[in-house]
């Protein structure tokens, strides 16, 4: 998923009268809308939720942006185009849905930037051939809607609103991510190779994006009563492989898992996790990528200032015009 | 909607919220809300971030500041007096089976 780790803020000395009435609202399925009464703790917990969500979205397209301009055809270059600026809208609805909270914009950029705030560790990963392109449609896109389907129904509902929106564009992501994979996989011997290379090299990344074992997290209590998260971190890494595993089956690609097995009396498949070291490894900021991705945000940045400043003063201008003329 | 202004040294583009018809005759519809520095860049945006799929054949922004939002705390005063006055739904009434549909 694009939010990892996500802390619990505690909810403060406010009144327990007021958090135990929030509460009940929340396990009525009511929904949280901005100007209601909300716990410090819930609204900052989402602040930070939302916030990483959306910097995953943008930091996102770096990975796949890498390959536009090297597309094999025309048509494969239209489709990464449109995913990749689906990819811009997604962080766009969440950011509009973190403002809802009282943080700007800009502060949330500016946040990130300063690796006060953070995105998924999975962006941290180079993007080294085509094949990577279907891999991180098939199995990265695959992994985030696990996560955002249940999230659709979250507690604050500018959150979960942005989440239908996205929900609804996510599934053509993946299904163009498959859609190269199968090309590459029933391709030539290299295309196939490709294809297997690039399972190979993102299998443990994209279980890593569900986040450690619940077991070890202190805060998934807390925040799965405010229904910010919805599902355990196992729960759904689980589903994701049980769903994936025929997938690669029917690509005739392989797992690289020696100890995958499906077993019977859980009605799902015993697999490997990742390398816990690498992935707060990884989160730590010591990724193949974490800074080359932020060196590239903080550039895009600082290049469009002159950009917002100038759309800004010409938009003044035009208004002071328009007085002008009206007086 | 229904924040405080961003407390931030720097300009930033004012929030405008946007408003979508959909191609078969239904009103405009709240889609989302973005940033931009005028009523005309919001519309351009507003096209990009919001339309990319057939979704509207007509954009409205409205400045996100220029709306004015009942009070979540008025809920009581406002929507209660509506619960015991059924009679303002059809179903109300019981029209006889030999009618037929009305």
């Amino acid at each position: 998923m694009y939010a990892q780790l996500i802390k619990a803020e505690h909810a403060g000395d406010e009144d327990t009268a007021r958090a135990e009435a929030f509460q009940q609202r929340i396990d009525a399925g009511e929904k949280i809308e901005p100007k209601d009464w909300m716990p410090e703790g819930y609204r900052r917990t989402l602040i930070r939720q939302i916030g990483q969500h959306a910097h995953s979205e943008i930091v996102g397209q770096l990975p796949e942006g890498n390959w536009i301009t090297r597309a094999p055809t025309l048509e494969r270059k239209t489709i990464l185009l449109a995913k990749v600026q689906d990819e811009a809208g997604h962080g766009l609805y969440l950011y509009c849905a973190a403002e809802t909270l009282g943080v700007s914009r800009d502060e949330m950029t500016e946040m990130l930037l300063d690796e006060r705030m953070k995105y998924s560790s999975i962006f941290n990963y180079p993007t080294l051939t085509w094949a990577d392109m279907g891999a991180v449609g098939w199995l990265v896109d695959g992994a985030a809607i696990m996560n955002q389907v249940p999230l659709q129904r979250t507690s604050f509902g500018p959150y979960a609103r942005a989440m239908i929106r996205i929900c609804k564009e996510e599934s053509f992501h993946q299904r163009q991510g498959f859609d190269i994979m199968n090309r590459l996989a029933n391709g030539t011997p290299e295309q196939h190779r490709m294809a297997q290379n690039a399972l190979d090299r993102f299998w443990y990344p994209s279980l890593m994006m569900f986040g450690p074992s619940d077991a070890e997290s202190v805060h998934s209590e807390q925040n799965m009563a405010w229904k910010i998260k919805m599902n355990g971190n196992d729960e759904l890494r689980q589903k994701f492989v049980d769903l994936t595993v025929p997938q690669a089956e029917y690509l005739g690609l392989t797992i690289p898992d020696e100890t995958l097995r499906w077993n019977d009396e859980k009605g799902g498949y015993d697999f490997a996790g990742p390398d816990w070291g690498e992935f707060f490894d990884v989160i730590k900021g010591n990724g193949p990528c974490n800074r080359e991705r932020l060196e590239a945000r903080r550039k895009a940045w600082d290049d469009g200032a002159w950009m917002r400043d100038g759309l800004l003063a010409h938009a003044e201008k035009k208004a002071a015009r328009a007085a002008k003329a009206a007086a | 909607m229904g924040m405080d202004a961003p407390t931030n040294e720097k300009p930033e583009w004012p929030l405008w919220e946007v408003f979508i018809r959909g191609q078969h005759g239904m009103s405009h519809r709240h889609f989302g809300s973005l940033h931009a520095p005028n009523a005309e860049m919001a519309i351009k945006a507003a096209r990009d971030v919001y339309t990319r799929r057939k979704e509207g054949v007509s954009i409205w922004v409205v400045p996100a500041n220029e709306i004015t939002a009942s009070s979540p705390s008025d809920k009581g005063p406002l929507y209660e007096p509506a619960e015991d006055k059924v009679y303002r739904h059809p179903s109300f009434y019981k029209i006889p089976d030999d009618i037929g549909a009305m």
